[in-house]
C-alpha cells in the first residue's frame, strides 16, 4: 500500500515545528511503529534526519509510544495503544497525519517524542502508599471482595501514556489522575492516606499545568486501557470531602 | 503431583508488580532518599583500586556525559535477548551495562542459556521489529498440532483448506503424542524444540512454514457441555454449546484472544492460532556470589542481569519471583554488610583519574560511531546479527555451526565499525546513536554466547546440541564433565576465558526430567 505520510518535525522543544510530507510503501501487516521503522531507515539511508519517536515494550504494556493519529490519540481503534495499531486499518493511497501529543504540561523534547515526567511528579505527590516494600504485611492475608478487587484493578490497568491529556481540549490529566486515586482508594492498603493523597495529587496536578476537566469524556473515548470517567466522578467526590475536612 | 505457584494477574501481572514497585519508589522520591535520573544511559564502569567506584551515564537527552560516584555500584539492567534482535523483550533492552563490567574485568556466567517461549504470534515479514508473547496460560485450554500430510499443509498454506475443517485423524497432536504424561503443558524447551523439529519436517503452517497451531476448538466444546449441564439446559443444540464455551474461554483469556486478533486480524474463537517460538528470556548473566555481589568487589547484579537462580532453564514467573527476592531479600543486607568495611572511606570524588581516563574512553567510542558514515543502518546490522544467533545459537546447535557463527560475528563486527551510518550529532538527543552503542555490545556478546555453546558439549535446559541427545530426541546431558557454571573472563581480540564454578547437589540428587 502506497501512502503519504504527514509528520510533525521539531529540532528540540525551543524550536518550532511544522509538518512535513513523505511517500512510503507499507505492507498491510506492518504494525503502525513498524511503518516507521521502514521510513526512518529509508531518510538515514538518504543522509536525513530519522523521525523521533517513543517506544518500547512494543505491546501496550509502557505507555510509551503515544502519538495523535489523524486528530485521534492513538489513532481511531478503540482500547488500542499505537504500538498495537496495524496498517490493514488503512488504505491503500491514505495521508497520515501524525503529531505528538499536544498540552503545555507534555513539552516536545524532538518531534514525536514529549516529556511525561510531570506524571511522574504528580505520583511523587502522593500517588502510592506509606508502607516500606518489604516488610508489608502480604497482601492475600486481606481478603478483598471480587468487585471491589476488580474496580481497583480496572483503574490500575492505566499505562501512563497520557493520551488522555491529549484528548482533552482543556488538556486536563483529570483520567490520569483519578485512575491513580481510585485504584488505591478501592484497596484497603490504599483507604488510609486517601485523604492526604486526593488533595497532593489534585495540587500537583494543577501545579503542572494541565487544565481543567469541563467533562467532555474525550478521554475516556481515546484511552487505550479503556479507564472510565467514573473514577473522575469518585475522585471528584473524594476531593470535596477531603477538602470539607481538611485541617491543613 | 503438582502444585499452584504463580498469581496470574489480567495478564499483566509484571506490569502491576511494576507499577507497585513505581509507587513505593516514587514515595522515595518524595522523601529525598532516592534522587531518579530518567533517561540515562549507563555507558561504562569506573574503577578505583580495583573497586568498582562509579559510572560514566549518557544523559539522552543532551546526549552530554556525566559522572556518578559512589562506594558501590548496584546493576538492574536486565537480560539481553534482544541480542537476537527478534525477541519477546521490550525494545529497548539491551546488554549495554553488564557488557561494560564485563569488559572490565567481571565474569559472565553461562550466557549460552537462552529460554526460547513456545507461544508467541509467528513473525509476519522482514519489517518484523519484536515478537509477541501469548501468555504461557493459553496451553492450559490449548491444543497443539500440525497436519499429518504435507499435502494438508499445502492447502492450509495456500488458504484453500481452513484448519478447523481438517478431519481429526489428519491431525498431529505431536505433544501429545511424544509426551503423554505432561502434553501440552511440558517445559517451554521442549515444546520449543518440538515445534522446531515438525516445522523443520516441513509442516509448518503458514506461509514461511515457521508456525503450528494452538486449538481451543475441543476446549470451547468441553466448557460449553459442562457449562449447558451446570445451567440445567438439556439437549443443548451445539451452536448453543459453542456459544457457552466460547463465554468461558473468554473470561478465562479474552484479553489474549482480543491482542491476538489486534496483531493478525484473525479470530482465534473460529481458527486456530498460529504460534511459533521466539527468544524469551535470559538465564545466563553476570557471575555472583550468594550475595549477589560479581568478581569485581563493589559492583552488585540483581534481577535478569545476574545468572544467579535458574541455571539452564526459567520456570515460569520466576523472573519475576527474583527480582522481588534480590531487590527487597537479598541485596538490602549484602549490600550494608559491603559498605561496613568500606565505612571510613571518605565520599568518592568524579575528579578522580579514573573518571577522567574512562570518560575520555566512552567519548571516544561514540564519535568513532558517528564518523564511520558508512553505508548500513545500526538496524540492519542488529537484524543480521539476530540471524546468525537465531540460526546457529538458538534452538538447536551444533559445533559446526556454532564455529561459522563465531566467525560470522567477528566478520560482522569488524564491518560495522567500517560501514555504519549514525545520523546526527552527540551532544543532542539521538535515538540512533543509543541503539548504535548497544549494538557495538551485543556483537561481542553474541560472541561470548557462541563460545560458551560450542564449549558445553552435552544437552542442557535452554542449550541443545544436536550432537547430544538421545534415541528420541531429548536432550542428554553429560554431568560427569559438565556439572558446572561456565563464567567466562572477555579478552580483547582473543577467546574468552574459561573459569569452572562446581555445582554441588547437597539436598536433592541430579536427576534427568522426563515429561513421557
Ligand atoms: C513479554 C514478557 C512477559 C513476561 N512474563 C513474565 C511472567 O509472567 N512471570 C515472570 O516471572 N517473568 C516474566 N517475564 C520475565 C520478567 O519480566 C523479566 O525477567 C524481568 O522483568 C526482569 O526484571 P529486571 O528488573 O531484572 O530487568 P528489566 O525489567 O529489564 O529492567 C532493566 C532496567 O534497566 C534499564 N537499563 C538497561 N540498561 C541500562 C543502562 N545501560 N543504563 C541505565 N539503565 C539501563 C532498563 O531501561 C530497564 O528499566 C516476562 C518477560 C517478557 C519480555
Ligand atoms: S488514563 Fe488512559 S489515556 Fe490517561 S494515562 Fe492512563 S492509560 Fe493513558
Ligand atoms: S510501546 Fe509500550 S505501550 Fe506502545
Amino acid at each position: 500500500m502506497k501512502l503519504t505520510l504527514k509528520i510533525w518535525r521539531q529540532k528540540n522543544t525551543n524550536s518550532h515545528g511544522k509538518f512535513e510530507n513523505y511517500q512510503i510503501t507499507a505492507d498491510t501487516h506492518m504494525s503502525f511503529l513498524e511503518m516507521l521503522d521502514v521510513l526512518n531507515q529509508d531518510l538515514i539511508e538518504q543522509g536525513k534526519d530519522p523521525v523521533a519517536f517513543e517506544h518500547d515494550c512494543r505491546e501496550g504494556i509502557c505507555g510509551a509510544c503515544g502519538v495523535v493519529i489523524d486528530g485521534r490519540p492513538h489513532g481511531v481503534l478503540k482500547g488500542t495503544t499505537t504500538c498495537q495499531l496495524h496498517m490493514r486499518f488503512f488504505k491503500d493511497g491514505d495521508t497520515i497525519t501524525i503529531e505528538p501529543w499536544r498540552a503545555s504540561a507534555f513539552p516536545v523534547i524532538k518531534d514525536l517524542v514529549v516529556d511525561r515526567s510531570a506524571f511522574d511528579r504528580i505520583i511523587q505527590a502522593g500517588g502510592y502508599v506509606s508502607v516500606n516494600t518489604g516488610q508489608a504485611q502480604d497482601g492475600n492475608a486481606i481478603p478483598i471482595e471480587r468487585d471491589t478487587a476488580a474496580k481497583a484493578f480496572d483503574a490500575a490497568a492505566c499505562i501512563g501514556c497520557g493520551a488522555c491529556v491529549a484528548a482533552c481540549p482543556n488538556a486536563s490529566a483529570m483520567l490520569f489522575v483519578s485512575a491513580k486515586v481510585s485504584h488505591l482508594f478501592h484497596l484497603p492498603q490504599g483507604k488510609v492516606e486517601d485523604e492526604s493523597r486526593v488533595m497532593s495529587m489534585v495540587t500537583q496536578m494543577d501545579k503542572e499545568g494541565f487544565g481543567n476537566c469541563s467533562n467532555v469524556y474525550a478521554c475516556e473515548a481515546e484511552c487505550p486501557k479503556e479507564i472510565s470517567v467514573e473514577n473522575i466522578a469518585l475522585m471528584n467526590r473524594r476531593f470535596i470531602k477531603s477538602s470539607l475536612t481538611s485541617n491543613k | 503431583m503438582q502444585v499452584s505457584r504463580t498469581f496470574y494477574a489480567r495478564g499483566q501481572t509484571g506490569q502491576q508488580l511494576l507499577i507497585g514497585a513505581y509507587q513505593a519508589l516514587s514515595r522515595q522520591i518524595a522523601l529525598g532518599s532516592v534522587v531518579m535520573y530518567n533517561r540515562h544511559e549507563m555507558l561504562d564502569l569506573v574503577m578505583i583500586d580495583g573497586k568498582a567506584r562509579g559510572i560514566i551515564v549518557r544523559n539522552l537527552l543532551t546526549g552530554k556525559l556525566e559522572r556518578f560516584a559512589a562506594h558501590c555500584v548496584i546493576l538492574a539492567t536486565g537480560g539481553y535477548g534482544n541480542v537476537f534482535y527478534l525477541s519477546t523483550n521490550a525494545m529497548g533492552c539491551n546488554v549495554t551495562a553488564a557488557w561494560r563490567a564485563v569488559k572490565r574485568g567481571a565474569l559472565m556466567a553461562n550466557p549460552c542459556y537462552t529460554q526460547i517461549h513456545p507461544t508467541c504470534i509467528p513473525v509476519s515479514g522482514e519489517y518484523q521489529s519484536k515478537l509477541t508473547l501469548m501468555s504461557e496460560s493459553l496451553r492450559n485450554d490449548g491444543r497443539v498440532w500440525v497436519p499429518k500430510d504435507k499435502k494438508d499443509v499445502e492447502a492450509i498454506r495456500s488458504g484453500n483448506l481452513a484448519a478447523q475443517d481438517l478431519p481429526e485423524d489428519r491431525r498431529d497432536y505431536y505433544l501429545e503424542r511424544r509426551y503423554p504424561a505432561f502434553g501440552n503443558l511440558v517445559p517451554r524447551d521442549v515444546a520449543s524444540r518440538a515445534a522446531k523439529v515438525v516445522c523443520d519436517d516441513g509442516l509448518g503452517v503458514n506461509k514461511s512454514g515457521l508456525a503450528v497451531f494452538l486449538d481451543f476448538a475441543e476446549a470451547i466444546q468441553r466448557y460449553g457441555k459442562s457449562e449447558a449441564h451446570a445451567k440445567g439446559i438439556e439437549n443443548a443444540n451445539p451452536a448453543a454449546i459453542i456459544k457457552l464455551g466460547e463465554k468461558v474461554i473468554e473470561t478465562k483469556y479474552g484479553n489474549l484472544f482480543e491482542m491476538y486478533e489486534k496483531i493478525t486480524g484473525e479470530n482465534p474463537y473460529k481458527t486456530p492460532m498460529m504460534i511459533y517460538p521466539a527468544v524469551h528470556y535470559t538465564m545466563g548473566g553476570l557471575w555472583v556470589d550468594y550475595n549477589l555481589e560479581t568478581n569485581i568487589p563493589g559492583l552488585f547484579a540483581l534481577g535478569e542481569c545476574n545468572f544467579s537462580d535458574h541455571g539452564a532453564n526459567r520456570l515460569g514467573a520466576s523472573a519475576l519471583m527474583q527480582g522481588l527476592a534480590d531487590g527487597y531479600f537479598v541485596i538490602p543486607y549484602t549490600v550494608g554488610t559491603y559498605l561496613a568495611a568500606d565505612i571510613r572511606t571518605p565520599s568518592i570524588s568524579t575528579n578522580h583519574d579514573a573518571f577522567a581516563k574512562v570518560e575520555q574512553e566512552v567519548n571516544d567510542r561514540l564519535n568513532k560511531l558517528l564518523s564511520v558514515k558508512g553505508s548500513q543502518t545500526v538496524e540492519q546490522f542488529h537484524r543480521r546479527l539476530g540471524m546468525i544467533m537465531w540460526d546457529h545459537c538458538g534452538m538447536s546447535r551444533t559445533a559446526e555451526g556454532l564455529s561459522k557463527a563465531k566467525t560470522m560475528i567477528q566478520e560482522l563486527r569488524s564491518e560495522y565499525w567500517n560501514d555504519v551510518i549514525v545520523p546526527g550529532e552527540q551532544n543532542e538527543f539521538n535515538p540512533e546513536l543509543e541503539k548504535a552503542m548497544r549494538v557495538a555490545d551485543f556483537m561481542e556478546m553474541g560472541e561470548m554466547m557462541v563460545e560458551d555453546a560450542l564449549h558445553r558439549n552435552e544437552s542442557c535446559g535452554g542449550h541443545f546440541r544436536e550432537e547430544y541427545q538421545t534415541p528420541e530426541g531429548e536432550a542428554l546431558r553429560n554431568d560427569a564433565d559438565f556439572t558446572y557454571v561456565a563464567a567466562w573472563e572477555w579478552r580483547d581480540d582473543q577467546d574468552s576465558v574459561l573459569h569452572q564454578e562446581p555445582l554441588k547437589f547437597e539436598k536433592v540428587e541430579l536427576k534427568t526430567r522426563s515429561y513421557k
